[in-house]
């Protein structure tokens, strides 16, 4: 396991001798792209009001706050990752059109996603569940907005952060997949578990 | 006090009890939280329960929600036929969640299905979702908050089985369902099941199976240890917090029952993140009020 800081505008080479399980940090720009993001760019083809090449972008819905006395300038109260799994229809083409480099997020995403990391050198990493206060405290400044029409959660927050993190790599640039991996362990392990339990449940009559 | 006093009383209460449940934890989850926290000392399931912690300690610092995801406000009322605000109450949890998310601040949850609009404000079409159960001849109210993210509520699933197909149904179902999304849910989860006659019933009963505190058991001697057996099933997989592996994989496992048809068994299923925001508060006629679930609470 190595621990490594990433700086935007992140390179191939930077990517390629990391590991799923591998912890880095995110220095640089990270912007909030959820479903209806994915949405627009892949599905609707409207055009993306940031330019994401080398950038990395995370799958969160933050609370966001309007600094008094400076419309439009907004600080980030509470900024934790969503469901990753959920931007997995759309990912790999995602990262094609961009040219993104870095997913954040929570939990696994899929052999999609998996296929568009190893062809286009990027990784998926996620940031530890729930902890919105911790990643809020990474945030050095939100530098705009975009597409707020879509509501708080998921308009683009365009931040720059510094030493965000921890991010634990869970698919590399080789397409190999952590959370798959651990999810094929469960299921190995399940069968024999779920037939235990089931010699005592038969309560019918 | 009069009834407009109140009103104004139990409004401003109700806000800034909603704002404290998504910044504070409750007693029972923080205390299992740090049980299974022990437990670990691999390198990756050390980072994410450190990371929780600190998390929880600047939210407190801080003073701000701990999750971002603030969740659809759903209450679960319990009302007195004679609490003097019987008539009102709806009216004013609608205008506590106003309050609250100017206040939180909370995130903007609620989207009107159809019209595909964020209301901006938490309050939509039937929204913020309230349960009653009225207790007759009692003039107080308890009120149960509950704030579960998106994350938390993907799991969830409900499906009537045919009766041969029995409790090994229900088993079956829960581990397909954790092993598959139960992972991305934020682990270590509080797992809610509920067993009925139809599916609407079982749903509800899952979700009520987590407003019961972690560590209490099922009426039912069965229940109670299928309870047990199915949370010592969970926590054999190993799934670790973040579902990044680890000693457990649950905080418990509650199940909620109501008589079945002879030809149904409903099963439903809810999952609670570690970050189960949970609170409860009790109000008598005068609108004093006893913060049930944090000890020591100020609002």
């Amino acid at each position: 396991m190595k621990t490594r800081i990433l700086t935007t505008p992140i390179q191939d080479e930077d990517l390629e001798s990391l590991n799923i399980g591998d912890i880095i940090y995110l220095t640089g720009y990270l912007v909030t792209s959820r479903d209806d993001v994915h949405q627009r760019l892949i599905k609707q083809h409207k055009k993306l009001p940031v330019d994401l090449a080398g950038k990395a972008i995370f799958h969160a819905g933050p609370i966001m706050q309007e600094i008094e006395g400076q419309p439009g300038k907004y600080r980030v109260i509470s900024i934790g990752p969503t469901t990753s799994m959920r931007m997995e229809k759309y990912e790999k083409d995602f990262i094609r059109q961009t040219g993104l480099k870095l997913i954040v997020g929570k939990g696994g995403m899929g052999q999609n996603t998996a296929a568009g990391c190893r062809e286009y050198k990027a990784v998926h990493a996620v940031f530890p569940g729930g902890c919105a206060v911790l990643a809020a405290n990474c945030v050095e400044e939100v530098e705009r907005v975009e597409w707020l029409d879509l509501g708080m959660p998921e308009a683009m927050w365009v931040m720059r952060v510094k030493e965000f993190g921890p991010l634990i790599v869970s698919i590399d640039t080789k397409g190999n997949n952590l959370f798959e991996n651990n999810k094929k362990a469960f299921n190995l392990k399940k069968d024999a578990i779920v037939e235990e339990i089931c010699q005592h449940v038969d309560y019918l009559e | 006090m009069n009834t407009t006093g109140q009103r104004e009383k139990f409004i401003d209460i109700m806000a800034r009890f909603t704002v404290y449940t998504g910044k504070y934890l409750p007693d029972d989850v923080y205390a299992k939280l740090k049980e299974l926290r022990e437990k670990e000392d691999s390198a990756l399931a050390t980072i994410v329960y450190d990371a929780m912690f600190e998390d929880l300690k600047l939210a407190n610092e801080l003073d701000r929600p701990l999750c971002q995801d603030t969740g659809v406000i759903q209450y679960f009322v319990q009302v007195g036929t004679r609490f003097p605000l019987i008539n009102q109450i709806e009216d004013c949890l609608i205008e506590a969640v106003k309050k609250a998310t100017c206040l939180g601040p909370l995130r903007h949850n609620a989207v009107e299905v159809f019209d595909e609009k964020n209301t901006g404000n938490n309050v939509g079409k039937r929204i913020p979702w309230i349960d009653w159960e009225i207790v007759p001849d009692n003039d107080e109210a308890t009120i149960y908050v509950y704030m579960a993210g998106g994350g938390c509520s993907l799991p969830g699933i409900a499906k009537v089985l045919m009766p041969l197909e029995g409790y090994e149904g229900v088993v079956k179902m829960v581990f397909d369902q954790i092993t598959s999304y139960g992972i991305n849910a934020c682990p270590p989860l509080l797992v809610g099941i509920g067993i009925a006659g139809s599916v609407e019933v079982a749903a509800k009963l899952s979700k009520k199976a987590l407003l019961r505190p972690i560590g209490s058991k099922n009426s039912n001697p069965r229940g109670a240890e299928l309870e047990a057996r199915i949370e010592a099933g969970l926590n054999a997989l190993k799934i670790g917090p973040g579902g990044l592996t680890g000693e457990n994989s649950v905080m418990g496992v509650h199940i909620e029952e109501a008589a079945r048809h002879p030809a149904t068994i409903a099963v439903g299923l809810s999952t609670g993140c570690w970050a189960h925001r949970r609170a409860v508060i009790k109000f008598n006629g005068d609108m004093d009020y006893e913060i049930i679930s944090h000890k020591g609470a100020v609002l």
